[in-house]
């Protein structure tokens, strides 16, 4: 599978509510992370919109299942359009890649629109890739934001 | 028109009318006599360290500059051009040496007063005298916290706050040598609800178990929060939804207090030892110390037995001085409110005690957490229930007729699941509203 196909897939999961298979994209050792402020180097001591490792995302993934996560319950429907696709590193074991990233979100009788810049650090797995590490810095992270209840 | 009588009638005993959350026109006057009386928290001396530094926020709508002054003073200015009324420095913070409005030039030195004016024989000299950015008649600093009211007169801060300036105290002495610093970013969001739903939410401690439930089931089936320093970053997080899933017995257990000036504080409900600082954790046993350094043993150990929840400022403001977060909120419009929270440091504590303080932003207060979303999720729900007139009144009854009185006119719930504090700031309402 090229890196396209592969980001393409992750969307397709996200946008087909397939959200424990979207967690397996992931490696065990992963960080996904939403940035507060642009270019923020550190999330220790900087916070952010959300910072996960592998067992904060499945637990965040649990939390959208329960019956009464009232923010999440009915999930929204997204569409994930990547774009801009760009392999910036690579070697034999991992790709660098960054794309461009539009969520359309409809809940509630309520539609927004996301914008994102992303990097994904792809490791090798036989034809395909798991993902190491995804940060998705949005155009208005800074701003005064809707509570963040999508997974980019 | 005289809405005087029927404002009055709007708040009855434990109950309220629904126009007071959905009706624009009792908000417009909310902004007017409110907001625009009473103080307001504005935010921390530590954002304006040295003279010209500055950062913009609002008064109720009215945006605003803080500034530190040459004379090391704070001044809170109008952020509107004297001339046309464009704001003369855009949303954010920085230091300057003049307030340049980007319309026509006009320059303000850092208390507002006008400095030059270009092409200025056009003028009559008299049309600038005293032409200024306005500045809000009384700013106020307690234990480092900036307030600014928009009135001219009114009761001295002090006075206003009462005894919840113990709660500022908590703030402030939990600091080894007294020493905060808000650090760490800024999360804002916004609802789409009324500004005073967000204050009757704070030290709500029935709504946990119900709004939170979601978020108490993941982090109970989260690992075990590790081992003293060899756990996971987020393990604060953990341990402070848990506690959200505490018995109802728990909750009615805790106090909650109120002030005459609407201001009110929750006890504390934390049964777990790691969240409040548990002497076993290396991060705390440091912090512990550098207390005691700074304080002396006997004090450090009366500040750490001092234990707050949330404590609300009634209108304005909302913080855990044990966690050392504070909210900011904005009203928008009579449904849409504006919130920005802000994390605190201690620069005498471990790194460790910041890095509690992050990650209980990201996962409990932030804008992507599963808490904050879900009480967000129920503002909006509420908004929409009152903006129907089909049902008029709302219920404010929990431990109504229960209430006892404390010293100086304040009020005590008989548990810590009343209701008291909600009726409390409409207590204050009232005395705004209809002064």
């Amino acid at each position: 599978m090229n890196v396209e196909q592969f980001l393409y897939l992750e969307a397709r999961l996200l946008d087909t509510g397939q959200l424990e298979a979207w967690l397996e994209l992931f490696t065990e050792d992963a960080i996904y992370w939403v940035p507060l402020e642009r270019g923020q180097q550190d999330a220790l001591e900087t916070s952010s919109i959300i910072h996960d490792d592998r067992t904060l995302l499945e637990l965040r993934v649990r939390q959208a299942r329960h019956p009464r996560a009232h923010a999440r319950q009915p999930l929204a429907r997204t569409v994930h359009q990547v774009g801009n696709v760009t392999v910036t590193a690579e070697d034999d074991r991992e790709l660098q890649v960054a794309s461009t990233l539009q969520v359309v979100e409809f809940r509630s009788e309520r539609q927004r629109l996301w914008g994102a810049l992303v990097e994904h650090r792809l490791r090798r797995d036989g034809g395909s890739f798991r993902i190491a590490r995804k940060r998705v810095d949005l155009v208005n992270s800074e701003g005064e934001l809707e509570g963040v209840t999508v997974l980019f | 028109m005289n809405l005087d009588a029927p404002l009055a009638e709007l708040v009855q005993p434990g109950r309220v009318h629904r126009s007071v959350y959905a009706d624009p026109i009792v908000f417009e006057l909310e902004m007017e006599r409110i907001f625009g009386r009473a103080w307001l928290v504005l935010g921390h001396e530590s954002q304006v360290p040295v003279p010209g530094d500055w950062f913009t926020t609002r008064m109720a709508r009215e945006p605003v500059i803080v500034v530190r002054g040459d004379d090391g003073g704070i001044a809170v200015l109008v952020n509107r051009c004297a001339h046309r009324g464009s704001t003369v420095c855009a949303e954010g913070r920085g230091n300057v040496e003049r307030f340049v409005c980007p319309y026509h030039g006009w320059s303000y030195d850092r208390c507002g007063t006008l400095r030059s004016v270009p092409v200025r024989s056009g003028y009559e000299e008299e049309s600038l005298r005293g032409a200024g950015l306005q500045r809000v008649p009384r700013v106020a600093v307690y234990r480092g916290f900036i307030f600014g009211s928009l009135a001219a007169s009114g009761p001295p801060l002090e006075e206003f706050l009462g005894p919840a300036t113990a709660s500022f105290d908590d703030f402030a002495d939990r600091a080894p040598g007294g020493a905060l610093e808000v650090r760490g970013g800024v999360f804002k969001h916004v609802y789409g609800g009324n500004w005073k739903l967000m204050l009757e939410n704070h030290l709500d401690g029935v709504h946990p178990a119900y709004v939170h439930a979601s978020s108490v089931a993941a982090a109970r089936g989260a690992p075990e929060p590790g081992a003293p320093g060899a756990g996971h970053y987020f393990d604060i997080a953990v341990r402070q939804m848990r506690q959200n899933g505490a018995p109802e017995s728990l909750w009615e257990s805790i106090g909650v207090w109120t002030t005459p000036h609407g201001h009110a504080w929750l006890g504390d409900y934390h049964t777990d030892a790691r969240l409040t600082g548990d002497p076993s954790d290396p991060a705390f046993r440091a912090y512990r110390e550098a207390l005691a350094r700074h304080a002396g043993a006997a004090e450090a150990q009366r500040i750490l037995g001092i234990t707050r929840w949330n404590t609300v400022v009634y209108p304005n403001c909302s913080f855990m001085s044990q966690f050392r977060q504070l909210r900011i909120l904005h009203p928008l419009a009579v449904d849409r409110t504006a919130v920005h929270t802000y994390s605190f440091r201690m620069p005498g504590a471990p790194p460790q005690m910041f890095r509690d303080t992050v990650a209980f932003a990201n996962v409990v207060n932030g804008t992507g957490s599963w808490v904050l979303t879900d009480d967000l999720e129920v503002y909006e729900r509420v908004q929409r229930g009152l903006s129907s007139g089909a049902v008029e009144w709302v219920h404010l009854g929990r431990g109504y007729g229960r209430d006892l009185p404390e010293a100086g006119g304040a009020l005590r719930g008989a548990s810590g699941t009343s209701e008291v504090f909600i009726r409390a700031q409409f207590a204050a309402w009232q005395r705004y509203m209809t002064a």
